[in-house]
């Protein structure tokens, strides 16, 4: 074997391995999760066999071509045409127009019916309202209800129960975003000035991860959320928790923290619910120690991460809207203690 | 011919030299310090003692400095009010009129006292070395920075030209009634 062939053997070996890993995964339109996502992933498939079916058609249909054409005696056809050849050429280009014009009227039927299904009973669809904002570069996540006090707005972080349907109104807070979570469902824009409504479901349990799909600026790439879907019972506790206010202080280190917090510039931007901080420029940090991840899910939700993001957070997400905070040692421990605690 | 190569290279290094203070940066943020730097109200004073010296800015001399105030004056929100300058719920701050003043002491007292009607004051939350380089993207709005300092683009795309290109705008002394 030489040594290009075992080159090319790879790449294709490792093609193929790739291909297989796209199979499962936390986000990833192939591996649905939910009613919605899995009547895309079915025109995928569809999709994806019969273009595979016709390029396997073509391919061979080259081969026989290849393979007879060099037999022919006679160099110049376009001069000496025969009439038999002349009818076979006409038969063969008919027919794959034919084809073409089918299929391509399948897809376009089966992908407008796939699309009309997905929002025609948008307004039935009654099982939980969320109103979601897209910020440079993060989430706003609010929960609605009929019932005022169990109103409440987290980030980057969605909990929904398993089984129920629910609706997402989206806004644009400054830009064009886009919301995508593939495994439950399609994209949707949120265009600032602009209402839009979409709807997903999970029908298991899990976490999938969902990106901003419509390029926002800087930190586009990292501007993501976590759809947590869980059964009904725990939804219920984690809803009840996050409709409180905030957990107070306990220790001495949480209680200096809680004043670092409303005395620095963080006071400025966040809001903690049951505190004098109440502005929402930034993201609600009343819970912000329930969460799995910091930065719309950029950094995982450690000591030393909160610590690095507060004080110079443009190291890990250049452009973004937080500024350097230059903290002392003791003030910066106390705060990260009270924010780990605020769960 | 290596006279004439000799000297280039010194006049070479002459300009270098000189671009300096523009490249200027600092790269670990300064400890924290909000001193309450007091201007004076009036000019007259009792006594011999002469009005205090115009302040130097040390921001703003450098381009770093200033861009760093163009994203700061994003960041802690004074967008929300003076909308990139252009003025809305605040008054503008790309054109010739100024209420309480344009020099960079008068705008650092505007960010760290507060105005009536409206301006908060950000005393004790703005760090001082972040406020200087507010006050020098401030000026820059208007034009009255040198050409090398201000802002050459935007990070997004923006209705008005940068920085830069900007016409400098002759400041005006206004009351606050004269502002439309």
């Amino acid at each position: 074997m030489t040594e290009f062939r075992k080159t090319k053997l790879l790449t294709l070996a490792f093609g193929a391995l790739g291909f297989l890993s796209s199979c499962g995964g936390i986000q990833n339109s192939i591996n649905p999760a939910g009613p919605n996502a899995d009547s895309l992933s079915r025109l995928w498939w569809l999709m994806f066999y019969v273009c595979t079916a016709v390029y396997v058609l073509v391919m061979i249909a080259l081969v026989i071509a290849i393979r007879n054409g060099g037999r022919k005696s006679d160099l110049n056809p376009v001069l000496n045409p025969s009439p038999e050849t002349e009818t076979r050429k006409r038969n063969a280009v008919l027919s794959a127009v034919t084809a073409t014009v089918v299929i391509l009227f399948v897809f376009l039927i089966y992908s407008y019916s796939t699309g009309r299904a997905l929002t025609a009973d948008l307004a039935q669809k009654n099982g939980l309202s969320i109103e979601l904002t897209g910020h440079q570069w993060w989430w706003e996540v609010r929960y609605n209800d009929v019932d005022a006090s169990n109103i409440f707005t987290t980030a980057n972080e969605i909990h929904i129960p398993v089984g129920v349907p629910v609706t997402f109104t989206l806004r644009g807070g400054d830009v064009i975003h886009s919301f995508w979570v593939p495994n439950l469902a399609g994209k949707k824009d949120l265009i600032p000035g602009k209402v839009a409504t979409t709807w997903l479901q999970a029908d298991k349990p899990g976490v999938y991860r969902g990106q901003c799909a419509e390029y926002c600026g800087l930190q586009h790439a990292r501007m993501a959320l976590w759809i947590v879907a869980e059964p009904q019972d725990q939804f219920n506790a984690w809803r009840q928790n996050q409709t409180q206010g905030s957990v107070p202080p306990a220790t001495d280190s949480q209680r200096y923290g809680q004043q670092v917090f409303l005395s620095a510039p963080c006071v400025m931007c966040h809001t903690i619910n049951g505190t004098r901080a109440g502005s929402n420029f930034g993201p609600n940090l009343t819970h912000v120690g329930s969460r799995n991840t910091i930065a719309a899910a950029t950094l995982s939700n450690t000591r030393e991460h909160l610590m690095q993001w507060i004080v110079n957070s443009q190291q890990f997400k250049p452009g973004n809207r937080m500024p350097q905070n230059n903290l002392g040692q003791t003030e910066l421990d106390a705060l990260v203690d009270y924010l780990q605690s605020l769960k | 011919m290596r006279r004439t190569i000799i000297l280039v290279i010194y006049l070479y290094l002459c300009i270098s030299v000189a671009g300096c203070k523009r490249e200027q940066r600092q790269f670990t943020a300064p400890p924290a310090t909000f001193k309450p730097y007091i201007v004076t109200m009036s000019e007259i004073q009792p006594g011999s003692a002469g009005p205090p010296a115009p302040m130097q800015n040390p921001s703003e001399q450098r381009a770093y400095d200033t861009n760093q105030g163009k994203q700061l004056f994003q960041q802690y929100n004074c967008s929300g009010c003076h909308f990139n300058g252009g003025g809305g719920i605040g008054p503008a701050l790309m054109d010739a009129q100024w209420i309480y003043g344009s020099n960079p002491e008068n705008i650092y007292d505007t960010i760290v006292e507060g105005r009536p009607n409206g301006m908060p004051s950000f005393r004790a939350k703005i760090p001082d070395d972040q406020v200087w380089k507010l006050v020098s993207y401030v000026r820059s709005l208007s034009g009255q920075l040198p050409k090398d300092v201000a802002p050459t683009r935007n990070d997004d795309m923006n209705a008005r030209r940068s920085e830069q290109r900007t016409k400098r705008e002759a400041p005006k002394q206004t009351s606050p009634g004269e502002i439309h």
